[in-house]
């Protein structure tokens, strides 16, 4: 039985069916990744995991208890963070007040009236944020406005933000779409690290192969919104299944 | 000290100071100079200033920190007003439990109109305070004449069944607004070579109750509380999905604002004893809006110099006529002299909304961070000349740090 559990989940927008009898399972601790060609349905499936979307019909059940019917914010809560495809920050605040919000969420819940009190005062929160902008190395950048932080920083600081709270399961959304060599590179290295600090679920839908075969433990090809295969990486590179859908059956 | 900071706390202090001194700062010029029709420093006025200054920081908890922007907040000031003139009426004189019942209901009122409006963002939340605003002022000059006296207003009678105090004075008077015997009207005059200064006690309840609020609204601004509602306004989606539920934190800023609101309208009637629903429309809405904007969205001080700016233009660019422009320019020849106060008389008197509207127009695009980004960029030329213009990070390619929000 894994974290996580999708049973026959289906979406249909109008004519489009875009997830058909969608079966997963994650198992605790592993890196799945969940790949296929644009239009698969992979953005769907995320969506309906952390409320953004309610499926037609089928259960996903994180760690026992269903999550169809729940808003975002209580996803949350139970232990399901979201990284986005373009990163979602608070542009508007410094890369601390960034990190110190989930920090609050985390302690707090969803919703406190903490209107007396100052958020300097409140160490535990501030030593929190610190010490995880000092893992994700961007200490030096603490006072600076995040919007004004490059591409590849504000994706580590959304990554870092979404750490804090600990989450159960960490769900990726391509989080390497658009950036260098290097940075993805080191996107690589910063999920295998934080995979080996601490016990996580990282579920990432991805489309750079190269991502996806350094770190995922279990692959889900996705095609038309069915899953075509699940398996270890070793056996999904030479699949003439996963060739087919990607390629076209010229191919 | 006080769970400020230090700069924090300085800060406060100069505004506590300056708003004390108020009588004397606002009265530069002697009494009979011709530049006195520039004094601010009668208690009316000054009143006006602190007044409109608490509905100003009020507002700006909801706009400047979350960006919700509501085009009805006069609603709240008018129930105010018109609750603590009820309490005049019915229970005594003392401005305290006025004041209390016009926080009270204008609270209940912004929990019901905030509660509705809420439900959705941007222009249609503007639309829906703005439906209500209005909706409240109709209902305000017609549909409720038994509570609110229609087009004529509420005002205090010589029949009121006071219950405590009496319902007229020994000499067949309305009694006056008071604090504990201390009688709002009164004030002081003290004359000083050619100055005269008025203390009004009236005024000085206002100025110490702006100062607890300019107080509370610091507080707010540096608590975890504050940074939500700035998060709210810089990516709600992200808040959703750091597991913070939005709703309740804008409910609790739109309250908040509304209670100052009604704080703001209470003391109106307590200065002045009458509540009429033009104090409800939607112009009165705009016009804190403006206020809160022209000073400075968003920072601690902008709203009030905002509010400060608006109500002297109002009062005092509205006297200017025809006639005190001719004497300006009466050491002219008269062609020239005719001429010049042909130029400026779309800007004064009557039509000092032009010129106020020219300048929201100047300061909304050059300074968007209104009267307070003036002042900074003021303070930062001064500095770059004393530190000399040697090491001077290059502009383009420094990371920008975050103005301080008290700034």
């Amino acid at each position: 039985m894994g974290i996580l559990e999708v049973k026959g989940v289906n979406k249909r927008f109008g004519g489009l069916q875009a997830l058909g009898d969608v079966n997963l399972s994650v198992a605790e601790n592993t890196v799945h990744a969940i790949i296929g060609p644009n239009g698969a349905g992979k953005s769907t499936l995320l969506n309906c995991l952390v409320g953004k979307l309610i499926p037609d019909t089928g259960s996903v059940m994180f760690d026992g208890q269903s999550v169809l019917g729940r808003t975002p914010y209580e996803i949350n809560q139970m232990g399901i963070s979201r990284v986005f495809q373009t990163p979602e920050i608070f542009g508007d605040l410094t890369v601390f007040e960034n990190m110190v919000i989930p920090a609050f969420a985390k302690r707090d819940g969803a919703f406190r009236m903490h209107a007396f009190e100052s958020v300097a005062n409140e160490k535990d929160i501030c030593i929190m944020a610190e010490q995880m902008l000092v893992d994700v190395n961007m200490q030096d950048k603490m006072h600076m406005h995040s919007a004004s932080l490059s591409r590849g920083d504000k994706r580590r600081l959304e990554m870092a933000m979404c750490l804090l709270q600990e989450p159960r399961l960490l769900l990726l959304d391509e989080p390497t779409a658009g950036m260098a060599r290097a940075d993805t590179n080191n996107t690589i290295d910063l999920l295998k690290e934080i995979k080996q600090k601490r016990d996580i679920t990282i579920a990432i839908i991805e489309h750079d192969m190269h991502v996806v075969f350094s770190l995922a433990d279990r692959i889900t090809v996705l095609a038309q919104g069915t899953p075509l295969v699940e398996d270890v990486p070793e056996n999904i590179r030479g699949n003439p299944k996963v060739r087919e859908a990607y390629l076209g059956e010229a191919a | 000290m006080l769970g400020l900071s230090k700069k924090d706390l300085t800060f406060l202090l100069i505004v506590a100071v300056l708003t004390l001194c108020a009588p004397f700062l606002l009265n530069p010029f002697p009494t009979d100079s011709a530049m006195a029709q520039f004094n601010a420093g009668y208690p009316d006025l000054m009143q006006r200033f602190v007044i409109f200054g608490i509905f100003a920081i009020g507002f700006n908890i909801l706009f400047g920190l979350t960006g919700y922007l509501s085009f009805g907040h006069a609603a709240f000031l008018g129930v105010g007003s018109y609750s603590a003139v009820w309490m005049f009426k019915l229970l005594s004189m003392n401005v305290l439990p006025a004041i209390l019942l016009s926080m009270i209901i204008a609270g209940l009122f912004s929990v019901l109109i905030g509660f509705v409006s809420l439900r959705r963002s941007g222009i249609y939340f503007s639309i829906l305070t703005l439906a209500f605003a209005q909706m409240s002022f109709n209902l305000a000059y017609s549909v409720l004449t038994p509570i609110t006296n229609g087009e004529t207003g509420l005002q205090l009678t010589l029949d009121d069944p006071r219950v405590l105090g009496q319902s007229a004075t020994p000499q067949g008077g309305i009694p006056v607004t008071s604090l504990f015997g201390i009688e709002m009207r009164a004030t002081h005059e003290l004359a000083v070579g050619g100055w005269t200064f008025q203390f009004n006690a009236g005024y000085y309840l206002c100025a110490i109750v702006m100062i607890l609020a300019f107080y509370v609204a610091l507080r707010i601004f540096r608590s975890p509380f504050g940074l939500m509602l700035r998060a709210v306004k810089s990516n709600q989606n992200r808040l959703n999905y750091t597991g913070l539920n939005p709703k309740p934190y804008t409910l609790a800023a739109f309250v908040i604002s509304g209670v100052y609101a009604g704080l703001a309208g209470g003391l109106l009637a307590s200065m002045d004893p009458l509540a009429g629903a033009e104090r409800m429309q939607w112009t009165a809405s705009g016009e804190v809006v403006l206020m809160t904007i022209l000073g400075g969205a968003g920072t601690m001080i902008g709203p009030v110099l905002g509010a400060g700016f608006i109500k002297y233009f109002e009062n005092i660019f509205s006297k200017i006529n025809d006639t005190v422009l001719h004497q300006w320019f009466a050491f002219m020849p008269d062609g020239m002299e005719d001429f010049f106060v042909f130029l400026l008389h779309p800007f004064v008197g009557k039509g000092w909304h032009l010129t106020l509207g020219i300048l929201f127009m100047l300061v909304v695009t050059f300074l968007p961070g209104g009267l307070v980004e003036g002042g900074q960029r003021i303070a930062r030329l001064l500095r770059r000349e004393r530190t000399d213009s040697n090491d001077r990070p290059d502009p383009e390619h420094h990371p920008r740090e975050t103005p301080h929000v008290a700034e």
